[in-house]
């Protein structure tokens, strides 16, 4: 009983919802406030929501409705389960187990495929063009990410997120080896949320809404909440690997500092989102295995060493 | 291979890049671009028709509808072929006010054009900057004119409002503001990275081919064709000022920027001389309600590229033919030259690179059917006869209203 109110409730399906919106308000109006206009209020995200689920789902003729449909609840599926291990203000997660970072990204790459999905059986030009430029996108930034964070995991010598949060808040101010990871799991992070300068798979005015366009409704909001989720989760998840201080707090403390350090982090995209212009695929393609994979390589590098070094 | 061939997809008549309805089609392998089709014809609205029907002065409003955003530049160019016609000396003080609002309406479409140039390449940060500081423009705009978008200065004989001394300070301080910002925005064009890398090398137009499709206004002049009509043929107040034909090398979208941000320092520079040196004088001159029989050809240099006005006159007060070339008319054409092996996600820019105005270009066009050669034209008082029967057979009668309006 008290697994599923867990799951369901606090910290799971409906706490993580509040807080995807919550983290959609501030990305709006950070966004809004740095290209000097008002921004929505604080309820815009809420009744964005709202209105959605009210509005008349229409699948396609030519879709196939079974995929159609299953796909925006097996990307919220997805996105709600990775975030169960995750240590957000304690240093045990949820659920925990060794090799659980793996299960993570895993878990944070099946958005994005059921994007294609999803696009694809949708039939529409927009939608198809779409699909093949998320999956493309997939395959630049999921080595740097994997990289950037499995690097901070070797440093940690595990692969268990609930165990990286003990290594570094038993170590504090290891955390600070890994900026440069930070930065290279920032900018993957854009490309997974698919945000400007990343947002190619659904550039409006090239391919309309890219894998979305032919999605409406309550299966439309769904995908909008899954992208507000991801956000949330691929932002804790930064944190937990990349700034896990302050874990071993009071616990009404530590909640605070994880919302701050999240918000944190939405910032930065918003403030990337809003400082760059949208690079073509080919370009981004070649900035991420030219420049940032390069980088990371070297984030991962400084930890083998570091390791031998401090483990002598 | 036939497959992929067969994938085209279409850009318009309604998409989030096109601010008009027009039609493009594009043949896509992959990313890459291997055709484009284009099919003007969504938005045609019958002016050049509807002008036949109106006196001189109520066309002068109609034609100042032709375009939303140079829409001085329609009004004077007809205003100045209908002037040669009827041989009416303008006064100077008038042709300094025409040039004035003229370099205004450039500043702000230009503007425009650089907000529309950011959203199209997914940098909105730059939209809403620069549709801030158009605001500064179109303010003074309202307040000099009286409106924000189509300002009726223009009247035959001369403009309809006078420039106090008041306002020509403000103007100056106007300005002031819009030079440094400009100055900001030219920074941010030609050293932002990611800008750059969606600008530059794309939608190459080479010089011979510009010359050949005849491009005209920035889109030729990045191509580095040295072609301003201010400056060619000079009208109004043009050849009383000095100022550089904004031109540059680059031949791709990243060129065309420069010129139109160049354009915008010129036009500080013609605004400031004019405003120092409008002579005194009647602004409008008395002008006959009958043209006499003539025609005469005008050119003006729009926001984007030379305008061309044809007025035939026929001693009546309305005139017997008006023909209207719009500037993007003349570059739509280049815009197939463009595109040529580039990627689909260079499209939207390279298209509005061009700054196209589409409802001013529309024209008339003829469908034929596929699989008959048979041509269906109509004349005009069998399209006319058409209109009238297809709202008779939906219930609508217009002929009860035209009585009641006599009556």
């Amino acid at each position: 009983m008290l697994a599923l109110f867990f799951i369901l409730v606090f910290p799971g399906f409906i706490f993580l919802s509040l807080l995807g919106l919550a983290g959609q308000f501030v990305d709006r109006k950070i966004y809004a406030r740095l290209q000097n206009r008002m921004g929505p209020p604080w309820y815009q995200p809420f009744a964005d929501f709202i209105k959605l689920l009210g509005k008349e789902d229409i699948v396609p003729a030519e879709a196939n409705p079974r995929m159609f449909k299953l796909m925006p609840l097996f990307s919220l599926t997805a996105v709600v389960t990775a975030f169960l291990y995750i240590p957000l203000w304690d240093i045990k997660s949820l659920l925990s187990f060794n090799g659980d970072v793996i299960v993570v990204l895993y878990l944070l790459t099946i958005p994005t495929i059921t994007f294609f999905i999803g696009g694809w059986y949708s039939t529409s030009l927009y939608a198809r063009l779409g699909s093949v430029r998320a999956l493309t996108q997939l395959c630049a930034y999921e080595i740097p990410l994997f990289i950037g964070i499995l690097s901070s995991a070797l440093l940690a010598n595990t692969w268990s997120l609930s165990e990286i949060a003990l290594f570094y808040n038993s170590h504090p101010w290891y955390w600070t080896f890994n900026f440069i990871g930070f930065g290279v799991s920032l900018i993957a992070l854009l490309g997974k949320l698919e945000k400007v300068p990343f947002d190619t798979p659904e550039a409006e005015t090239e391919i309309v809404a890219g894998s979305f366009t032919e999605y409406s409704g309550r299966l439309f909001a769904f995908f909008r909440l899954t992208m507000d989720i991801e956000m949330i989760v691929g932002a804790s998840l930064i944190t937990a690997v990349f700034l896990p201080f302050g874990l071993t707090l009071h616990p009404y403390i530590s909640l605070v500092l994880f919302l701050v350090k999240i918000f944190g982090v939405i910032a930065l995209i918003s403030l990337a989102r809003s400082l760059f212009a949208r690079l073509r695929i080919d370009q981004m393609m070649r900035f991420c295995l030219k420049y940032v994979t390069p980088i990371a390589l070297v984030q991962l590098l400084i930890n083998i060493f570091l390791k031998g070094f401090l483990y002598r | 291979m036939a497959e992929e061939k067969d994938f085209k997809i279409p850009i318009g008549p309604q998409h989030p890049a096109l601010k008009e309805p027009e039609g493009f089609s594009v043949a896509l392998k992959g990313e890459k671009i291997l055709g484009v089709e284009i099919r003007l014809g969504y938005n045609h609205r019958g002016i050049e028709k509807a002008c036949e029907d109106r006196t001189y002065i109520q066309d002068l409003y109609l034609i100042e509808r032709v375009c939303g955003i140079c829409s001085h530049s329609h009004s004077t160019c007809f205003v100045q072929a209908v002037e040669e016609i009827a041989k009416l000396e303008v006064s100077k003080r008038a042709q300094y006010i025409r040039t004035i609002i003229a370099e205004l309406e450039r500043i702000h479409s230009h503007f425009l054009w650089l907000g529309v140039a950011g959203h199209e390449i997914g940098f909105d940060t730059l939209l809403m900057y620069t549709w801030r500081d158009r605001e500064i423009v179109m303010d003074l705009l309202a307040k000099l004119t009286g409106n924000r978008v189509n300002y009726s200065i223009n009247t035959i004989g001369g403009v309809r409002r006078d420039i106090t001394d008041s306002q020509k300070k403000e103007i100056l301080e106007a300005v002031d503001k819009l030079e440094e910002r400009t100055k900001y925005y030219i920074e941010i064009a030609t050293q932002e990275v990611s800008i750059i890398k969606r600008l530059k090398g794309v939608g190459v137009l080479s010089k011979d081919d510009a010359l050949r499709l005849g491009a005209v206004g920035p889109t030729a002049r990045a191509s580095g064709i040295s072609r301003d009509t201010r400056k060619d043929d000079p009208y109004a107040a043009y050849s009383e000022v000095s100022f550089n034909v904004a031109t540059d090398t680059n031949c791709d979208v990243f060129g065309r920027t420069v010129v139109r941000l160049k354009e915008l320092m010129e036009a500080y520079k013609i605004i400031r001389q004019l405003v120092g040196i409008v002579p005194a004088g009647a602004i409008v001159i008395r002008a006959p309600r009958k043209i006499p029989v003539g025609e005469a050809i005008s050119r003006y240099e729009a926001p984007r590229g030379e305008d061309v006005h044809y007025v035939k006159a026929n001693g009546t007060e309305k005139p017997e033919r008006v023909k209207i070339r719009a500037p993007t008319l003349a570059n739509i054409q280049a815009v197939k030259r463009m595109l040529e092996d580039r990627f689909l996600a260079d499209m939207p820019i390279v298209i509005a690179a061009i700054d196209p105005c589409f409802s001013c270009t529309d024209r008339a066009i003829l469908l034929e059917e596929k699989n008959s050669s048979k041509k269906n034209i109509m004349t005009w008082q069998s399209l006319r006869s058409y209109s009238i029967d297809w709202y008779r057979k939906r219930g609508i009668d217009f002929s009860k209203l035209s009585e009641k309006i006599k009556g």
